[in-house]
């Protein structure tokens, strides 16, 4: 009897302790998700407010931002308030910014399609040559690949500090400084899809090549047939990082273009007068726009690009 | 070669078998490294050959009469004031942001790895700073950070004295902010795959043995996570280098002096013309760059093979 009492004490012990630990573990959960959410509101805060800001009107952004930006016509600076007035949501929605930047002032438009005629055909024939180089590296076992290999990385992981010399420099014996081609051609031959695209190629297994031999297929037919399609999805995931990091670059074009008509807009924005500081953010937002798309439409690409880089070796 | 053979001869079956198979599969090799042509032409001709002049220019007086001056470029650049400025505040710079980012990111990967609610929309969130391109949030930074602007305007509200964060010793801070906002998310990511990569079933045991969460992380993740944690640090220290940009788009081409970066002394002596100046420096920063990626290599082995056993 007493045993039996006992026992039954026992489980409900028992019972407590689980109850406790399930309501510990929620309580953790729920710490962790608030937590979360508050970063991710911070990490989201600066963008979210240049967005709303840019549907500001002229006359709203003088008052809100007066005291940093706000000039006379003739250059003294203009206190509205002694502090800016920081403002999540405009008090009324004005398009009058984006009319005039797409409307009134060609110049904006015409660096962002600088933009776009330096990054786009970076990308397309970085890749090219990138999977064609990969397939090599897959394929070649020879003695110097572990080298050039080797060499790849290093030269991938340089900073523009160093490698904007040697550029500087071909660039000047080619004659092709202050165009286009200076910052095309070193950005095709960028390692650093080569040794994104290897990586994944590499786990391709070699037994697939083999039996397509065995069928009496020749390099070229298994580069196209095979290893391209299976490559697909790290294709594009290198595609969107190298689409990213030149959407955001700012060193070549100041140290090999001088001629500021041709800038990327991400120079560009950095030059606005602060006569026109009012059409920034609009300007700034038009900008987000590719990359934010790009985002959206293949952020899974993008991670399993980010995984892939983990770990140097090949 | 011949030589070698001779005296060799009772191997000399194996070694007739073994050259058949190489011819093989040297065909084979010839038609794939026709595939690395076009890249390592277009790496010889843009990066390796230029940067053989480089090498060649810091050894020489100036370009145009190429004198021999041995490591004068070399000393010269290390007692320019302006060159120790940028390396003093590159290093401090780097000291501050990168183990931050490592640190801040292991946490939000930790995190994200529970099973809390909204999980992949928290991994955009964190991870869209890498997508906005700087240019199009300085402006923003600027309203926050300006001497008039909202964060001082906060601070104004506890009684605070205003900073002027980008002019004084502050701007560094500002940078830092601005480096961790972008490069947390990259981390993540990294540590994310890294601990989805930990054996469920290794975590399980550790659990049956009823062991807390600290000391499952403390003793089996991060042992597999080794590996990552070094990649994701030394990558962290590269882009550190690479600071520059943000600088100048805030401050555009006169930067308050801590936030004096290497790229903003190349620019200079890219302007001025100081080839030789220019190139010393180069081949210094590539060597000492060449080393940090030694390490990374050593460490990588090193942790992997510690795994393994």
């Amino acid at each position: 009897m007493k045993k039996e009492l006992d026992e039954e004490k026992q489980n409900r012990k028992f019972a407590r302790a689980g109850k406790r630990k399930k309501i510990a573990k929620a309580v953790g959960l729920s710490i962790a998700t608030l937590l979360t959410a508050f970063i991710s509101v911070i990490f989201l805060t600066p963008i979210v407010l240049t967005i709303t800001n840019s549907f500001m009107s002229a006359s709203e952004m003088a008052s809100n931002y007066g005291a940093i930006f706000a000039t006379t016509a003739n250059g003294g600076r203009k206190f509205v308030s002694e502090l800016v007035n920081l403002k999540f949501l405009p008090d009324m929605v004005s398009f009058s910014q984006y009319g005039t930047v797409l409307l009134r002032s060609p110049e904006y438009l015409l660096k962002f399609w600088n933009s776009m005629i330096l990054v786009v055909p970076i990308m397309i024939f970085q890749l090219l040559v990138a999977a064609i180089a990969s397939y090599g590296f897959y394929r070649y076992k020879g003695k110097v690949r572990g080298f050039i290999f080797f060499a790849y990385i290093i030269l991938m992981l340089m900073p523009y500090q160093v490698t904007l010399v040697p550029n500087y420099l071909v660039s000047d014996w080619l004659k092709i400084l202050d165009t286009y081609w200076a910052i095309w051609l070193p950005g095709i031959f960028s390692p650093f899809s080569v040794y994104l695209i290897t990586k994944y190629m590499n786990r391709i297994p070699i037994s697939c090549i083999e039996a397509a031999q065995i069928d009496g297929a020749g390099e070229l037919q298994i580069f196209f047939r095979i290893c391209l399609p299976l490559c697909k999805g790290i294709i594009m995931s290198t595609a969107i990082l190298v689409f990213i990091d030149y959407w955001n670059m700012v060193e070549q074009p100041l140290i090999l273009l001088t001629d500021t008509e041709k800038y990327p807009l991400s120079v560009y924005l950095s030059k606005i007068n602060s006569g026109e500081v009012s059409l920034a953010f609009a300007v700034a937002t038009i900008y987000m726009i590719p990359t934010l798309l790009v985002f959206l439409y293949g952020e899974e690409y993008l991670v399993e690009g980010i995984t892939y880089q983990g770990g140097v070796k090949a | 070669m011949s030589d070698i053979n001779e005296g060799k001869s009772q191997v000399r079956p194996v070694k007739k078998i073994k050259t058949k198979k190489s011819k093989h599969t040297l065909r084979a090799q010839w038609g794939s490294s026709l595939f690395l042509i076009p890249s390592v032409a277009g790496v010889c001709l843009f990066f390796f050959m230029p940067y053989l002049v480089v090498i060649y220019y810091s050894f020489v007086d100036n370009p145009i009469s190429k004198n021999f001056a041995g490591f004068s470029n070399y000393v010269s650049v290390f007692n320019n004031l302006a060159f120790k400025t940028a390396i003093k505040n590159t290093g401090v710079f780097s000291a501050i942001a990168v183990p931050l980012a490592v640190l801040f990111a292991l946490l939000l990967a930790l995190l994200l790895d529970n099973k809390i609610p909204f999980r992949t929309q928290f991994r955009t969130f964190l991870l869209s700073p890498m997508m906005v391109p700087v240019a199009s949030i300085v402006l923003i930074w600027q309203v926050l950070f300006d001497y008039n602007g909202a964060i001082n305007s906060v601070l104004g509200h506890f009684g605070a004295d205003k900073i002027d964060w980008l002019k004084s010793d502050k701007a560094i801070i500002v940078i830092v902010v601005l480096f961790l906002w972008k490069n947390i998310g990259y981390n993540m990511i990294l540590f994310l795959a890294a601990l989805s990569s930990v054996p469920q079933d290794i975590i399980e045991v550790a659990r049956l043995e009823s062991a807390g969460s600290f000391k499952i992380f403390f003793m089996i993740k991060l042992r597999y996570m080794v590996s990552t944690l070094v990649f994701v640090t030394i990558m962290s220290l590269i882009n550190s280098f690479k600071i520059f940009r943000e600088i100048y788009l805030l401050t555009t081409d006169y930067p308050y002096e801590s936030v004096y970066m290497l790229q903003h002394f190349m620019n200079n002596k890219f302007k001025s013309l100081d080839y030789q100046t220019l190139s010393a420096a180069a081949v210094m920063m590539s060597l000492v760059m060449v080393v940090i990626i030694v390490v990374l290599f050593k460490a990588e082995e090193h942790f992997s093979k510690d795994l393994d056993s």
